[in-house]
């Protein structure tokens, strides 16, 4: 399994492609920062609304490198899912477009052993997006705008967590962010099986989390109770609440606390279930399948 | 001895029968060649050997082991070329051949990766890109591939496809090289007969998914003989009755219309006393000259019919 597993890796990392995500992402975040360092407060000011007005807002200790990067995984972990389908999408589809997967699979291995290397070196390529996203994120935004307490908008309030309490919040939601995206990459996994093609998987993937995306953000009782809780979309967001800490009777947020980790763990063993759900079936379908590509 | 034995497979693609109730065996060092125009079912029947795909029915044992139960045990004295080989063009020639060389088990050594890739007229092109490489190039390079970790049988597909004539004269010479001093087996199919008659020990002609023709390609291919279709009113009775006579080595095949026979000219109206002497109704009697003949009946009956339904 581990020489299958090497052989996978060294295929997505010797492709172009595979890096077309890791550039893309370092432009979007660039981008940001670039944004921000020049009219930082304005956004800060949208996002405090009103109370710009009434309260004595300090803009210069707020727009520091962890609030940055707290905007930036607002604004790209929606997008990344696309990122993730390039490769995952095109894990067996690929194959069988290139022609050979047939050679693959007449080798003397199961197929079962070489869809879970390839499935483990997409969860690879996955953690290692997210790890150069934090990267990118984190380090290089406290590098150009420094460390400070961080504000975070939960509804119509504000809260801060201090900045000795918020690296382990950051290491907690990427690995988070690596599981909901790991969902999607086992999502266009199974997809990949039944093309021959990565156009196909890599599209449908993209119109799935879409749609989904777009229902888990519709406010609409009835889909709120029927709907919702089922998607895999209305789970991926849920890295957000290591920000939400509990908050004690004069209105503070208390250091090292979480406010629902109850919630956060549900959303994280139905993106487990998905997971597994997902690459059990590529498995079992792949197992059958006649290769005729 | 056998090296692969295959009975009664069938391959059902929903309502289309790719593969019908094929039985064959190929012995150890043979280099046995499978006819047949493209959609006989010589690609199908590869890719079951090969696992690739699953038969309907039927059994496949190679090197005395059972397929479906064995296969990493089989698949590791195995190798194959199938179609044109399509491999990693971002990769060059020794990173494939590498990466192949540790799925197939083998442990092998830089150096014979080195010699395997000079073998098949690679070795100054060790690290070029394969999205470099002429056709011919990926064809010898798909030979390494399939060679690499010294398998016992080699399935070649179609393995002339797209080649140019120097392209395919090297690979002629290549699987004559493998067969006579690597001694080798060797399955190779092709919709050419002239190409099977040049490197071909023995020789299955392969048509609708059917077996039509068997044997060694010096007696299929022997000036002396015929082939002769008798198209009789009940081809199974007939078969029966002719079993106790010496008529029966003649026989080649029996489909649901003719009695395809293969014997020296001369005896072609002594067959017809003996069918009528058991009883038989003959319809036809048809003479081919050859082999050749045959199977360019075959492939001509098809193309006719296709120009009209194109």
């Amino acid at each position: 399994m581990w020489q299958l597993l090497q052989i996978e890796l060294l295929k997505i990392f010797r492709k172009p492609r595979t890096y077309i995500s890791f550039g893309a992402i370092a432009i979007m975040v660039i981008i940001i920062q670039i944004a921000l360092k020049s009219d930082g407060r304005s956004y800060i000011e949208f996002i405090v609304g009103g109370l710009k007005d009434s309260l004595d807002i300090p803009y210069a200790h707020i727009l520091n490198g962890y609030f940055v990067c707290f905007i930036i995984l607002n604004l790209l972990l929606i997008h990344i899912p696309l990122l993730i389908a390039l490769v995952a999408g095109d894990s067996i589809a690929g194959e069988a477009n290139m022609g050979t997967l047939r050679l693959l699979a007449s080798k003397p291995v199961s197929r079962t052993g070489l869809m879970l290397a390839k499935f483990m070196a997409t969860v690879i390529y996955t953690a290692l997006l997210l790890i150069w996203l934090a990267f990118i994120s984190l380090l290089l935004s406290i590098l150009i705008f420094g460390t400070n307490d961080i504000l975070i908008a939960r509804n119509d309030a504000l809260e801060i967590i201090r900045s000795n309490d918020v690296m382990w919040r950051y290491l907690a939601a990427f690995a988070f962010a690596t599981l909901a995206l790991t969902t999607v990459a086992a999502l266009a996994f199974l997809l990949s099986v039944f093309a021959d093609n990565s156009i196909g998987p890599i599209v449908s993937t993209i119109s799935i989390v879409i749609v989904f995306t777009i229902l888990s953000e519709m406010q609409i009782p009835l889909y709120d109770r029927t709907v919702k809780p089922f998607l895999f979309t209305s789970h991926m967001l849920a890295w957000k609440g290591f920000f939400y800490s509990r908050i004690d009777a004069g209105g503070s947020a208390i250091p090292g606390t979480i406010e629902n980790i109850r919630a956060i763990g549900k959303s994280g063993l139905i993106l487990v279930l998905y997971i597994a759900g997902f690459v059990s079936t590529a498995i079992f379908v792949f197992n059958r399948k006649d290769i005729l590509s | 001895m056998s090296l692969v034995t295959v009975s009664h497979l069938t391959k059902k693609f929903r309502t289309h029968t790719a593969v019908d109730d094929l039985s064959f065996s190929v012995g150890e060092g043979d280099v046995y060649g499978f006819l047949g125009q493209n959609g006989a079912g010589k690609s199908t029947t590869i890719r079951m050997l090969l696992t690739l795909v699953k038969p309907t029915e039927g059994h496949i044992e190679l090197f005395g082991m059972d397929l479906r139960k064995e296969r990493k045990k089989i698949l590791s004295q195995v190798g194959a070329v199938i179609e044109k080989p399509d491999l990693y063009k971002y990769l060059s020639a020794y990173e494939n051949l590498s990466l192949f060389a540790r799925m197939s088990g083998s442990k092998i050594s830089r150096k014979e990766l080195y010699t395997q890739l000079e073998m098949v007229g690679l070795g100054g092109r060790v690290n070029d890109k394969v999205r470099t490489f002429s056709q011919g190039m990926k064809q010898r390079l798909g030979i390494a591939v399939a060679l690499v970790h010294h398998p016992r049988l080699i399935i070649l597909d179609e393995p002339t496809n797209g080649l140019d004539p120097q392209g395919i004269a090297d690979m002629r010479n290549l699987i004559l090289h493998l067969s006579r001093h690597l001694h080798k087996t060797i399955i190779v199919s092709s919709h050419l007969l002239y190409e099977i008659e040049q490197i071909s020990t023995h020789m299955l002609i392969i048509d609708e998914g059917k077996k039509m023709v068997e044997g060694t390609v010096a007696s299929l291919m022997d000036p002396a003989k015929t082939l002769v279709e008798a198209e009789v009113n009940d081809p199974k009775r007939a078969a029966n009755l002719l079993e106790p006579t010496t008529w029966m080595h003649f026989l080649q095949k029996t489909t649901n219309h003719v009695l395809i026979f293969q014997l020296p000219k001369e005896l072609v109206p002594e067959l017809n006393r003996e069918l009528v002497r058991l009883g038989i109704e003959v319809l036809s009697l048809q003479a081919k000259t050859s082999l050749e003949a045959y199977f360019l009946s075959l492939t001509r009956s098809k193309q006719y019919v296709a120009a009209f339904t194109d």
